[in-house]
């Protein structure tokens, strides 16, 4: 199967001369052979402040409970819940990436999906901490088990999406957890067999024995087939719980039915625009161009349009709906939005998820690498924005008057939001430097079929027509990694 | 008979190892294994390895989760305590529907992932049982025991006619015990 040519019409998804299978080893197991570098430390200090500062917030609100948030009684989730769906949603991407990407057969995943699935567990530790400390008394956090207790077995209400939420994440957690870690097995008994000493022995236990025998690697093939398979309409299933929280309430602004595809669509846009916040900067420092080329940024970037534009459409049919209603709570919530004491967090959400990304239309934007970044962060901006805005101003004028009232974060809220995220780099730089960041074993698949090198081969044999050469040297243009003086002379 | 108890035969590229495979087989020399850095596909056929059955271990555990689930709930919700819920029915099956699939998803990948580990022996600290350590990194390597009578000459021209860089006769099975 190696030998197979892919056309030479498709863009090559691995660029640079000499390509081996050697060279991946090396390339990708650089940063976790060697000692890390400053740029490495600055970022992993910030980060490691960013989670000391977490768990200052965190164990603050254990110790005082939940009042040391900015919570009143007209706004009881605020942004705890927003931090929760915030980090759920990015999470969604690294499974779409793992999961959808290899049924529909992209092999463009292969480069990028160790990363974005170690994204996703790290996103979905953030969300859980959220969960638990939302919880004012985290000790009882087994309540919403169904286990037998002191009341003779009252049970959960099974009929609650809390409860529902509760079995999602869990599972997506483990599940993802099991689907990451069986794909790193291949690629730790690889560092295991390279290095010596203490290391040797750690890896060795890591690698739980791996020795990519051919009955391994058959029933491996399997196994990543199938749990590609459930890990698909379970990553769909999460978010759709998580929009049932809301969705089956009687709130404004928050019963909706569209919710669910509406709040999946949204968490494939946040996670793809924080998988490409992180690529972007890994690929440079960690000197991958040559795996995560052009063609995967802006693959990513056209998801984030599509994506972000499907959220959109979500966003116009609320309105139609609430208009169509006739129910004026429900009318008064959207209008709310833009002419009430929070118009900038609704413009916030409306400017960064629909207007800013519709750039990515135009082909210079979508592989403008500075450009992408920055739109990626605008992108995760924008989302928080969205559920902020679903949560509190749905909450801070719904039905009577008399009780309206604003919201006011407190330092404690700020701390543990900007604290989750210097928790989530902590784990990621951690991540980088001890397993490696590209699935080499995957990647080495396609050295032979679709790399630049092997499709170099075929245009130099002259085995191309011209016309589909000519369109190949093209769409070789936009690919920062390729030297483009070597195809000058076809 | 001398102490060599494996011959190797190292290849750099998976086409060349592939051809390999055919002139052993061509010439009766039987294969212990093969191991590679990454999956090669239609090898299994070509060593009449059988299909894996995890699909069905696959199956079986997701519908046990499926079962358990919606029992459970039926249990809890329906037998040991209804509870009025402002008078609608109990036993509420579209309710039971998101539980019911997230515990067959749990099932079914906990369940395989498990049948998997078994029946490779992977668990964590399993000492590895490598014969080449090139061959999780970029080596391609073909197995043959040489106790099954086989010339040892011969294999290696067979091997290196193929395209072997590096042939191996290794005097221990595993070469990852220190």
């Amino acid at each position: 199967m190696s030998s197979h040519h892919e056309s030479i019409l498709r863009e090559p998804l691995i660029t640079g001369k000499n390509i081996t299978y050697a060279k991946i080893t090396d390339d990708v197991l650089m940063p976790v052979e060697n000692k890390p570098n400053k740029a490495w430390w600055i970022g992993f200090i910030v980060a490691a402040m960013g989670a000391c500062l977490w768990l200052f917030a965190v164990s603050y609100t254990f110790w005082n409970g939940i009042g040391a948030w900015g919570l009143n009684k007209t706004v009881g989730w605020a942004w705890d819940i927003t931090g929760f769906v915030w980090w759920v949603g990015i999470g969604h991407a690294g499974t779409l990436i793992s999961a959808v990407l290899l049924l529909f057969r992209q092999n463009w995943r292969n480069s990028i999906n160790r990363s974005a699935e170690a994204m996703t567990i790290f996103a979905v530790i953030c969300a859980a901490t959220y969960v638990v400390s939302h919880m004012g008394r985290p000790w009882l956090a087994y309540w919403p088990l169904p286990l037998p207790n002191q009341f003779g077995s009252l049970w959960v209400n099974f009929n609650s999406p809390l409860v529902w939420d509760v079995f999602a994440i869990s599972t997506y957690f483990s599940v993802s957890l099991v689907f990451w870690y069986v794909g790193l097995l291949p690629d730790i008994a690889a560092i295991r067999d390279r290095a010596t000493g203490l290391r040797r022995r750690i890896y060795s236990i890591l690698s739980f024995g791996w020795n990519g025998s051919v009955k391994t690697w058959q029933r491996f093939e399997t196994v990543s087939l199938i749990l590609a398979g459930v890990a698909t309409p379970l990553v769909l299933s999460v978010h759709t719980i998580v929009s049932m929280d809301f969705a089956t309430s009687l709130e404004p602004g928050w019963h909706t039915t569209i919710f669910p595809p509406y709040f999946v669509a949204g968490a494939i846009f946040s996670g793809f625009a924080m998988v490409q916040t992180l690529l972007l900067v890994t690929r440079k420092v960690l000197g991958l161009e040559n795996y995560i080329t052009m063609f995967h940024i802006e693959s990513m970037n056209k998801i984030i349009v599509l994506t972000g534009s499907i959220v959109g459409v979500a966003y116009l049919s609320e309105f139609f709906i609430a208009w169509y209603s006739g129910v004026e709570y429900e009318q008064y919530t959207f209008l709310h939005r833009f002419t009430g004491p929070y118009w900038w967090a609704g413009s916030m959400m409306y400017g960064c998820n629909v207007l800013m990304p519709q750039l990515f239309w135009f082909k210079k934007i979508r592989t403008n690498i500075a450009i992408s970044w920055c739109l990626s962060i605008v992108v995760n901006i924008g989302m928080w924005f969205e559920r902020f805005v679903i949560i509190v101003l749905s909450l801070n004028r719904d039905y009577l008057p008399s009780s309206w009232a604003m919201f006011y974060p407190t330092w404690v809220d700020i701390s543990i939001f900007v604290g989750s995220i210097g928790l989530f780099f902590t784990l990621f730089l951690l991540f980088i430097r001890v397993l490696p960041s590209v699935a080499m074993a995957e990647v080495r698949l396609l050295v032979k079929t679709s790399s630049e090198q092997s499709k170099k081969k075929l245009l130099d044999e002259g085995k191309v027509k011209n016309e589909e050469a000519e369109y190949y040297v093209e769409s070789l243009e936009k690919f920062d990694s390729v030297q483009q003086a070597d195809y000058v002379k076809i | 008979m001398s102490s060599i108890k494996y011959i190797l035969g190292l290849f750099e590229d998976p086409d060349e190892m592939m051809h390999g495979i055919d002139k052993l087989q061509e010439n009766n020399i039987s294969i212990y294994d093969v191991f590679t850095p990454m999956p090669i596909h239609g090898i299994d056929k070509k060593l009449g390895v059988k299909r894996s059955r995890l699909d069905i271990v696959a199956f079986i555990c997701g519908i046990t989760g499926t079962l358990t689930g919606f029992s459970m709930i039926y249990f809890m919700l329906v037998m040991d305590w209804p509870m009025n819920i402002g008078g609608k029915p109990n036993f509420a099956i579209p309710d039971f529907i998101p539980i019911t699939f997230e515990l067959t998803v749990l099932f079914c990948a906990f369940g395989m992932v498990a049948a998997f580990f078994f029946r490779n022996h992977l668990f964590p600290g399993r000492a590895p049982r490598v014969m080449e350590l090139r061959a999780t990194a970029d080596r391609f390597v073909i197995a043959i025991d040489a106790n099954k009578g086989f010339d040892p000459s011969k294999v290696d021209n067979l091997l290196k006619e193929a395209g072997a860089v590096e042939i191996k006769h290794n005097d221990r099975k595993y070469v990852s015990y220190e």
